[in-house]
């Protein structure tokens, strides 16, 4: 690998101005990179070369594939509604090494363990890299510098932001969705493989050259509703089946039996009733984990016994955010994933259970996204520092182990708090440094722990509101500290100079790198 | 000692352990110190466990050994209780590893504090330790009886002694549930010196057990001077012990309380133990009256259905109308609907505080007679009412600011 060209950005950290051979630019700081010129442009296509019978639909995928002109080097995308259930992309893989393309870009907007099966192309050059996601077995496979390419981690919004600007043009969109009909409209409400909305999906509809919409549900023109509009759709295929059913529900979708989650957000949920966040009209942000939806549970209960609606709830949809819906306590879902069948169930019913796309809540180059709009967001970390950075990509051993998902684009919240353990099996959580920033510490405003509670010192409010409070409240060094006098002070995880990926900002510059982990 | 064996085995590995370690020695003729380190936190650890081992390895004069380590992030005091365990198998050693006790480990206990909620923690489990002290029981009890396997004994000793000294418990009382005599008396050699505030014994039904334990314990204190008093808790767990309940309940100063176990209870009854209890009320009430008697807390056995919340509630709320003061934890959950049932209601707060109230007045004019409007107040009811409010204070029902 040639020798990049490094320079330190606004946070202080050592990065590339260039990754696989094209020029990026460095983060600048919160709101400091401004941007010019114009959207980029896919090509005018004319209904007159696409069936006038509205019929789009070929025999298989690799026919699909074939006909969109897959050839080598090209950037293909998928999405990640099916989660860990996910069969399109192995299958779509599958398909380019029979025809012997190399060199693939693979742009998911996430990969689960299920995508261990893409290792083998990774290994024999048929997938170049990944700009996505990278857990488990792939992450470790990256962290190995196993991957011919430099990986590139996104947000939600920023993967949206990255088509829209022209950063990343996706030749070929492979959209999986629970029902379509031969036109290429779809959605993702109906069928076997329901899995609520689209939203993922919506840049790669709009922007890539070629789109293909696969379903193991095809109805009769229209499918509606239309979450993707068949006017952008090159060829339909049908097939027996996308996803595993019971592996598309998310594993993480229930609340935490652990006693030690409970009551991190048992503390998370008192601080915001004594802070006063929790208050008529007001908004939150709930994610999919054991620990937030259990936030969720106690919001409920506090907001039940003081008679408190909330305005809109956001986040990936799931039974207990239904509940509050139905029984009147949230006016409206904003859901941006929805994560059960409850969820599904309640988007296609209630005009209150509302779909949005990364574009709509995450965007940063548009001109405006509700991120901002939101009370308070409950969020995860695997590691964040006395200056409040936060990573949620690898693990203090250097390990790619997460995506960043919608995580980045939430910090832009009113209130950010991070409920997280002081130390993950001798792991520390809180530490000096973290090992790659996703999240710089200005956003953060209060990492509440099982040991104490720690307010970024910018929230003056936050502090005072609390003073007087038998709330445990810490210096976030406090619980550093703690963590190093439990653990032990940990090693530094050992890297070499090999960049196996970067981590993007939100607007498109770059916060910082992985290195390749020593073994 | 019989014959010596080269080969040992301590804790335990596998994909679901948490931090806890597995263990193997073999002692070799020449070689040196080979360590074969597997943890998940090599890169942020392999140095310092190495260097531990190295420490233990140097403390009990081995020099040629084998040492095969699989650590899925066990913290030091477990670490060097999992290889103290193995060399003990392999070595004549009389003597102990023991870990430095963190400044956080000393505080003492009193005799009547309060004991609503006590949470056991299996002796033999890092893990449910770590954290045991931040859900905030009144009390912690390492248990080395029931929930440590026959074989796994020995290691449990060595565990609970290193967690006494290195894990922080938050201020909870510090207490260990012993093994039946005479295992119990052999336990105490491995608790005592480390600042152990209750020590439970299990199926008490005699005064001599009682003896026994006090014996031992005197012993040990003197022998390591400690200055701090250790109480006992005797458990109630037979038919005969509840018979002699009283007996047991006056045989020591240093007994605090006395709990019931109505597990064995009922297994010993010949009936089938019920979430209402009804099978016990005798015993149960016969305790209480046992222990009112000689002075002493009574406490009610634990709970066992995790998952029923609502079934717990109105177990405590039974168990403090028969005059219980407290309840054992199998779960870290159980403790806050335990504190929110044995602590005092808003009206009997209201009540004490009108009650006070009107103690204060009389006693600032001076006044023989305390009254509330026409009704005059017995001192026993003052009393009473003082003690409703120390406690609504320390709980936090009411503002902390105690007149004296």
């Amino acid at each position: 690998m040639p020798k990049t060209k490094l320079t330190k950005n606004a946070a202080g950290r050592s990065v590339p101005l260039e990754i696989n051979g094209r020029p990026v630019i460095p983060y600048k700081g919160v709101g400091k990179h401004n941007v010019a010129g114009v959207k980029y442009g896919p090509k005018i296509y004319t209904c007159k070369d696409f069936p006038s019978d509205g019929n789009k639909c070929v025999a298989t995928l690799k026919e699909a594939l074939k006909n969109a002109g897959l050839k080598d080097g090209m950037t293909v995308s998928t999405h990640h509604h099916f989660r860990n259930g996910d069969m399109l992309a192995n299958q779509l893989f599958d398909i380019a090494k029979e025809m012997g393309v190399k060199d693939l870009r693979w742009f998911p907007s996430a990969s689960f363990p299920c995508h261990e099966h893409l290792i083998q192309y990774l290994e024999d050059g048929t997938i170049h890299h990944i700009e996505g996601s990278m857990n488990g077995a792939l992450g470790r496979f990256a962290s190995q510098g196993k991957m011919k390419g430099t990986g590139v981690l996104r947000s939600h919004g920023g993967r949206y932001q990255a088509v829209q600007d022209g950063e990343v043009e996706i030749d070929i969109a492979v959209i999986g969705a629970a029902c379509a009909d031969p036109f290429g409209n779809a959605n993702g409400l109906y069928g076997d493989s329901a899995t609520g909305l689209l939203g993922f999906a919506l840049a790669d509809s709009q922007y890539a050259d070629k789109v293909i919409i696969v379903t193991d549900n095809m109805v009769s023109f229209p499918c509606v509703p239309w979450q993707i509009q068949g006017n952008y759709v090159d060829y339909t295929v049908e097939v027996d089946k996308l996803g595993d059913p019971e592996k598309i529900i998310s594993g993480t979708t229930r609340i935490t039996k652990s006693p030690d989650r409970l009551l991190l957000a048992e503390m998370t949920a008192k601080f915001c009733d004594e802070t006063g966040i929790i208050h008529n009209g007001f908004s939150f942000q709930s994610g999919a984990g054991g620990t937030s939806l259990a936030v969720g549970e106690y919001f409920k209960k506090i907001m039940q016994e003081k008679g408190i609606k909330a305005r809109f709830a956001r986040g990936g949809s799931n039974k207990y955010l239904v509940s509050m819906l139905e029984e009147g306590l949230v006016d409206y879902i904003l859901d941006g994933q929805t994560f059960d069948l409850e969820g599904v169930r309640s988007m296609a019913e209630n005009p209150g259970h509302v779909c949005t796309s990364p574009f709509t809540s995450y965007n940063y180059h548009g001109k405006g996204n509700f991120a901002g709009m939101v009370d308070v967001a409950i969020l995860g970390a695997t590691e964040v520092d006395v200056n409040f950075n936060a990573n949620v990509v690898t693990h203090s051993d250097g390990y790619l182990l997460h995506g960043i998902g919608g995580w980045q684009n939430c910090l832009f919240s009113k209130t950010v708090i991070l409920p997280i353990p002081l130390f993950r099996d001798r792991i520390p959580v809180v530490v000096d440094e973290v090992t790659t920033l996703c999240g710089p510490g200005e956003l953060i405003d209060v990492i509440v722990t099982e040991r104490g509670i720690a307010i970024n010192p910018l929230r003056t409010d936050l502090l005072e509101k609390l003073e007087g409070s038998d709330l445990p409240v810490k210096t976030i060094t406090e619980l550093k500290d703690e963590a190093e006098k439990i653990c032990g002070k940990p090693e530094k995880a050992h890297f070499d100079d090999q960049i196996i990926a970067v981590v993007k900002w939100v607007d498109g510059t770059v916060l910082d790198v992985v290195r390749r982990v020593k073994e | 000692m019989g014959q010596q064996q080269n080969i040992a085995e301590a804790g335990i590995a596998g994909p679901k352990v948490r931090s806890d370690c597995y263990v193997k020695l073999e002692l070799t003729e020449k070689g040196g110190i080979r360590i074969d380190l597997d943890s998940k936190v090599k890169s942020l650890y392999g140095s310092s466990i190495e260097r531990l081992c190295r420490n233990v390895f140097e403390f009990f004069g081995i020099d040629n050994v084998k040492l095969t380590l699989k650590d899925s992030g066990a913290l030091p005091f477990t670490i060097s209780a999992r290889l103290e365990a193995a060399v003990r198998q392999i070595s004549d050693t009389g003597k102990e590893f023991i870990p430095d006790m963190t400044d956080e480990n000393k505080y003492p206990s009193v005799r009547d504090r309060f004991r609503f909620s006590r949470l056991y923690l299996p002796g033999n489990n890092p893990k449910m330790m770590l954290n045991a002290g931040v859900h905030n029981p009144d009390g912690i009890i390492l248990d080395l009886e029931d929930s440590v396997a026959p074989a796994k004994k020995m290691e449990a000793r060595l565990l609970v002694r290193n967690a006494l000294r290195q894990v922080n418990f938050y201020g909870s009382e510090r207490m260990v549930r012993i093994n039946q005599l005479p295992d119990g008396l052999e336990d105490l050699k491995y608790i005592i010196p480390h600042n152990v505030h209750v020590v439970l014994i299990p199926k008490c039904e005699n005064v001599s057990q009682i003896k026994q334990v006090e014996k031992e314990i005197g012993n040990l204190i003197n022998k390591h001077e400690i200055r701090q008093e250790v109480f006992l808790m005797p458990i109630i767990e037979t038919a005969l012990g509840v018979e002699k309940a009283f007996e047991i309940a006056s045989a020591s100063e240093t007994i605090v309380a006395l709990a019931i176990g109505l597990e064995d209870l009922t297994a010993d009854l010949g009936v089938i133990r019920t979430n209402e209890a009804t099978e016990t009320l005798y015993a149960r009430t016969r305790l209480v009256n046992a222990c009112k008697a000689a002075g002493i807390q009574a406490i009610d056995s634990v709970f066992s259905d995790v998952g029923d919340m609502e079934g717990l509630r109105q177990n405590v709320i039974i168990s403090k109308s028969l005059g219980f003061e407290g309840m054992g934890c199998i779960h870290p959950r159980q403790i806050s609907i335990i504190h929110e049932c044995f602590a005092p209601s808003k009206e009997e707060i209201e009540k004490a505080q009108i009650i006070m109230d009107a103690f204060y007045t009389a006693r600032e004019k001076g006044l023989g007679v305390i009254a509330i409007g026409s009704k005059m107040i017995d001192l026993p009811v003052v009393k009473r009412a003082e003690k409703t409010v120390n406690l609504a204070v320390k709980l936090g029902l009411m503002p902390g600011t105690l007149k004296d």
